[in-house]
């Protein structure tokens, strides 16, 4: 019991008073509106008080930095040993181009590097497959071979910082390079750190980057899992990724859930396929999640997705090492808060919710920039967003205390209530057989689009506001500098790639693609055959036809 | 003669997978009282075309986020125009910025509809500027 029956006593007594004083003065002044919510629908209470947490109990359900549940984070000293890491997702046009932002934004004070690849590479097509017309660079970096991927990292110090890849379904192809690109340094790989996404089942739900059906897919991130376990200890090999799904239009509570109900099916499957012990491959299970606009909302979301997987770990899976039940993520402050009216007015957005970041504990965060609705942010965009993370750091004093909402009423109440919830769709996923066989009954995408629905009609209705949309509207529109993607980059990423053909050892590519289709219809470790492939100068399309070949494609079902 | 229900269908076409637009929109569409067709995520030009004419669709509402929409929004007009939809009316939307507008426009689209939006107000475009083929 968290309070003595004295307290609780005492807080029913004058809080009786106070519901009768609120009762008369709503009389008097009516409440603004009717409902009170989240962004999310979640209703809130007028006041919360020591009741609402009663039952709270402090050692199993708060405790300490770095204990279970770590619901006040990993680290034991917080953030004075080190600060998040500020990590600037970004990618665009040519890797020459992306190759310069990135020594850019390493002289800023950036800590790690987050690549963005163009949607031809993200989807495992080359830039001149006629499905890739017109997409080559637009919004990340177009990456056809190992040669492109020498020019991206060229001068990045392997060894000494890390570097995160939002790649999914030809994960395998994109980290195979990272790693071939280390050893033609001479590095080994037990020194090279990052993060590769790898996170196909919330393409399913969520972002729609597809290839092969969802049992095969799980199959190849296991395989990395296997790989990276045994031979790239510092690699995280999946970022279990909420991020994509709250864009898609989810609530605070469907992406914590559906979020971490994939990262269990991740857990089960290596479990099941490899025969790993879970304490071997789950301190490098990464999570990645959304920073919404309601504020106590999302540090609710962030402490309480912490404790539920640190309960799922212990209990559920039996890990047994502390660092198995540690929930690491990066964050992402959420673009689809972000309007294209008045866009200066996202920079107070992205502060507010980088700040939620923070006081929910992240590890790693990138904020958005002002002009990303309109297109890819510019320099100057850029730099005012990762300034916006280096105040939150260095001036507001918040990294001064760990977890300091910590014993509030209203927020310990609001992590409750979502846990709760979120164990509600865990446990009815649980009763589908698991998110594949959800997934395949477009349960979770379902729920999604009657979400994403439901807050345009509150938008429109004016029963959400978005300052600048539906209220203080102004007829001036605020003109802001664009970026452009040169559309000459296709062409000339299209001869850099026939250039690689022409060079390369023609019949020991076709060899090691051949031992790629073998080692897939074997069901072996695809890794090391992808490693070859690469320094063979295959393709990423090469690579992930032999996937389309043998696992078959995917098709969005199209629901709606 | 009855006038029939505007037939109307939100494509996605290149890599993209950005969705979440579409599908509120086709939902939009079917509550609006209109024969609403959602195609899915990564539909070619030439995909999108032979649909529209299979289905004889009045309106064709492209989405793209990815930056693409200079060449695919423009391919789509062609492809459709050159099977022999004439009457289809193409819109498009999605993260496409102001310089680009004219470029869409002289390449046939008849609309263009961006973040901040209302459906209702796209709806209302729609029921104004779009009239059902009356094919006998």
């Amino acid at each position: 019991m968290y309070f003595s029956k004295e307290v609780l006593d005492s807080s029913s007594r004058m809080r009786q008073r106070w519901e009768d004083e609120v009762k008369k003065a709503v009389a008097k002044w009516p409440d603004q509106k009717e409902d009170w919510t989240t962004v999310s629908s979640l209703d809130i209470k007028r006041l919360y008080t020591p009741e609402d947490i009663k039952d709270l109990k402090f050692d199993e359900d708060i405790g300490y930095p770095g204990q279970y549940p770590f619901i006040r984070g990993n680290q034991v000293t917080g953030y004075r040993g080190k600060f998040w890491t500020f990590r600037m997702f970004s990618g665009f046009g040519s890797a020459y181009d992306t190759n310069q932002r990135w020594h850019q934004l390493l002289k800023a004070g950036q800590t790690g590097l987050s690549t963005a690849f163009d949607f031809p590479t993200l989807m495992g097509y080359d830039t001149d497959d006629p499905k890739a017309r017109g997409e080559c660079g637009k919004c990340g970096v177009a990456i056809d071979t190992l040669e492109d991927f020498m020019v991206l990292v060229d001068g990045v110090p392997m060894d000494k910082i890390t570097t995160s890849m939002t790649i999914n379904p030809p994960a395998t192809a994109l980290w195979a390079m990272y790693c071939a690109a280390a050893e033609i340094k001479g590095i080994p790989l037990t020194k090279i750190g990052g993060t590769i996404q790898n996170d196909m089942l919330k393409e399913f739900i969520a972002q729609k980057t597809l290839m092969c059906p969802p049992e095969p897919s799980v199959k190849l991130i296991s395989d990395t899992v296997e790989f990276g376990t045994k031979f790239v200890p510092r690699w995280n090999t999946i970022s279990i990724s909420g991020y994509h799904i709250r864009e898609a239009g989810s609530t605070a509570v469907q992406e914590l859930a559906f979020t971490l109900r994939d990262g269990m099916e991740y857990v089960e499957d290596v479990l099941k396929r490899k025969g790993l012990d879970v304490d071997t491959f789950a301190p490098r299970l990464s999570f990645f999640f959304n920073s919404h606009i309601d504020f106590f909302e999302e540090i609710a979301k962030l402490r309480a997705a912490r404790r539920i997987w640190a309960k799922a770990m212990r209990d559920r899976y039996k890990a047994k090492d502390e660092r198995s039940w540690w929930m690491r993520f990066h964050t992402q402050t959420a673009g689809c808060s972000l309007t294209a009216q008045q866009p200066y007015n996202n920079v107070v957005r992205t502060a507010t919710e980088a700040l939620a970041a923070v006081l929910g504990g992240t590890q790693s965060l990138h904020t958005n920039s002002l002009d990303e609705v309109w297109c890819l942010p510019t320099d100057h965009a850029v730099e005012i967003a990762l300034r916006t993370q280096q105040i939150i750091a260095e001036e507001t004093g918040v990294a001064n205390t760990i977890d300091p909402l910590a014993g509030s009423y209203f927020v310990e109440a609001l992590t409750n209530e979502m846990e709760q919830q979120a164990w509600d769709y865990i446990h009815k996923i649980d009763d589908m057989g698991g998110m594949v066989a959800a997934i395949d009954k477009g349960f979770p995408q379902m729920e999604l689009a009657d979400a994403a629905y439901k807050f345009q009609r509150q938008i429109d209705s004016n029963e959400k506001i978005m300052v600048g949309v539906n209220k203080y509207v102004t007829d001036d529109e605020q003109d802001i500098p664009l970026l452009d993607i040169d559309d000459a980059i296709e062409t000339q990423q299209i001869e850099r790639l026939n250039a690689v053909r022409r060079k390369r050892d023609d019949k020991a590519a076709k060899k090691s693609l051949n031992d790629l289709k073998n080692a897939c219809k074997k069901g072996e470790n695809v890794m090391p055959y992808c490693i070859e492939a690469v320094k063979n100068l295959c393709s990423v399309q090469e690579i992930c036809d032999v996937y389309r070949e043998v696992y078959g494609e995917f098709r969005d079902p199209a629901m709606y | 003669m009855a006038k029939r229900k505007l037939r109307i269908m939100v494509a996605k076409p290149g890599l993209d997978g950005h969705d979440r637009g579409a599908r509120v929109l086709a939902r939009c569409f079917r509550d609006a009282g209109y024969e609403t067709i959602y195609t899915g995520c990564h539909q070619t030009p030439e995909q999108i075309a032979a649909a529209a004419i299979q289905e004889d669709i009045d309106c064709v509402g492209l989405s793209c986020m990815s930056g693409a929409h200079k060449y695919l929004f423009p391919e789509c007009v062609r492809q459709i125009r050159a099977l022999g939809g004439d009457d289809i009316q193409i819109i498009g939307g999605g993260i496409i910025p102001k310089q680009d507008y004219q470029l869409l426009y002289d390449a046939g689209l008849k609309g263009i509809f961006t973040p901040g939006i209302t459906l209702d107000d796209i709806v209302a475009w729609i029921n104004e500027n779009i009239v059902p083929n009356v094919k006998e």
